[in-house]
């Protein structure tokens, strides 16, 4: 093996090893989706290929639960849309240090991006060495976050034709507790505090509106809500020179 | 209805917030207004899914009581959340939190 490929090696593994904790997280999480989209009234087939093609775990169990409620399609699409839109940013982030690569890079690394692996991934890029392989290692945590995921769904398919009424175990609850874990810690400045309030306090208000609406109406509300209380903020003063 | 049309509606918007954003960012500019507001969608996004999943656990009706295992669990979860910061612990601990509260509340 040459040397740049045993790099390669070593980031892909790598990227593997330092995904590992968020896999495990990721397990009831898509056996539980698989169950509930098999119970929601997706086909097997159907739910296996949402997984396999959209690959966004939160807008997948928000896209069963309003499919189970008999939305209207272009609905749900765009409460896809709404919900996914925060990979932009993880995207937008991970631009300047993927941007000299091919396509064939760039349409998986893309296709692949999600919050665990954006985590993972922005880490390695913040280390600052030299080292001319970090793509691989994004490669290791992304592909080993999809494999996870169908085999996951896969569990979850089975599994939920043969419990009686699984919704009794109240497993949707992963879901909440993945979401916690992940934006208690994020909120470090006063205004993503704001912004999480107003957006939990409208989706609350806004939950009769039909279609889950609320969710869209919420998750605007509290992007306005962040931006306005960061423009807000007296802006750090500059401390003179002595 | 076909359920591959909705798969596929949900897949290009998925892949649309993803791949082109990777590709245009530095070729064209972004106004810095637009990445402050993104900033805010994660969080957001989030908080509209988990606080009515605690609260309103039917979908219908407010449940602050005590017998409302998902907010109590929620809360639980929270705490560990935010004073270890620790995604893994914060998904075992709630979850058995969660399990263990609906045994005694006889739920299961």
């Amino acid at each position: 093996m040459t040397l740049a490929a045993r790099t390669a090696r070593r980031e892909f593994l790598s990227g593997v090893g330092d995904t590992v904790p968020l896999i495990i997280g990721a397990i009831p999480f898509g056996i539980i989706f698989g169950a509930l989209a098999v119970t929601s009234g997706l086909s097997p087939v159907a739910a296996i290929g949402m997984s396999l093609f959209v690959f966004a775990g939160s807008s997948q169990f928000i896209g069963v639960n309003l499919f189970a409620a008999g939305a209207a399609f272009p609905v749900i699409i765009l409460t896809t849309f709404v919900v996914n839109l925060r990979h932009a940013l993880y995207a937008a982030t991970l631009a300047p240090h993927v941007r000299h690569l091919p396509q064939r890079w760039l349409v998986p690394l893309g296709y692949w991006l999600t919050d665990e692996t954006f985590v993972i991934v922005a880490k390695r890029y913040d280390e600052d060495d030299d080292a001319t392989h970090k793509h691989w290692y994004y490669l290791g945590s992304a592909l080993s976050m999809y494999l996870n995921w169908q085999v996951c769904t896969l569990i979850g398919i089975v599994a939920g034709g043969s419990i009686e009424n699984p919704g009794r175990w109240g497993l949707d609850f992963a879901m909440i507790v993945t979401f916690t874990g992940m934006i208690i810690p994020a909120i470090k400045t006063r205004p993503a505090l704001v912004s999480v309030v107003v957006a939990a306090a409208t989706a609350v208000i806004a939950n009769p509106l039909p279609n889950k609406l609320g969710l869209i109406v919420a998750a605007l509300c509290g992007v306005a809500a962040g931006v306005i209380a960061e423009n807000a903020q007296p802006k750090p003063e500059v401390q003179p020179h002595e | 209805m076909n359920e591959w049309l909705l798969i596929f509606g949900m897949a290009v918007v998925t892949f649309a917030v993803r791949y082109p954003v990777m590709l245009l960012v530095g070729k064209l500019p972004l106004p810095e207004r637009l990445f402050q507001a993104l900033r805010y969608v994660p969080p957001a996004v989030l908080a509209a899914i988990i606080v009515p999943g605690m609260l309103i656990p039917d979908g219908q009706t407010i449940d602050a009581s005590p017998t409302n295992s998902y907010l109590v669990a929620g809360i639980v979860s929270a705490i560990v959340a935010w004073r270890t910061g620790n995604l893994l612990l914060t998904i075992v601990l709630g979850m058995g939190f969660f399990l263990v509260y609906r045994l005694i509340l006889g739920q299961i």
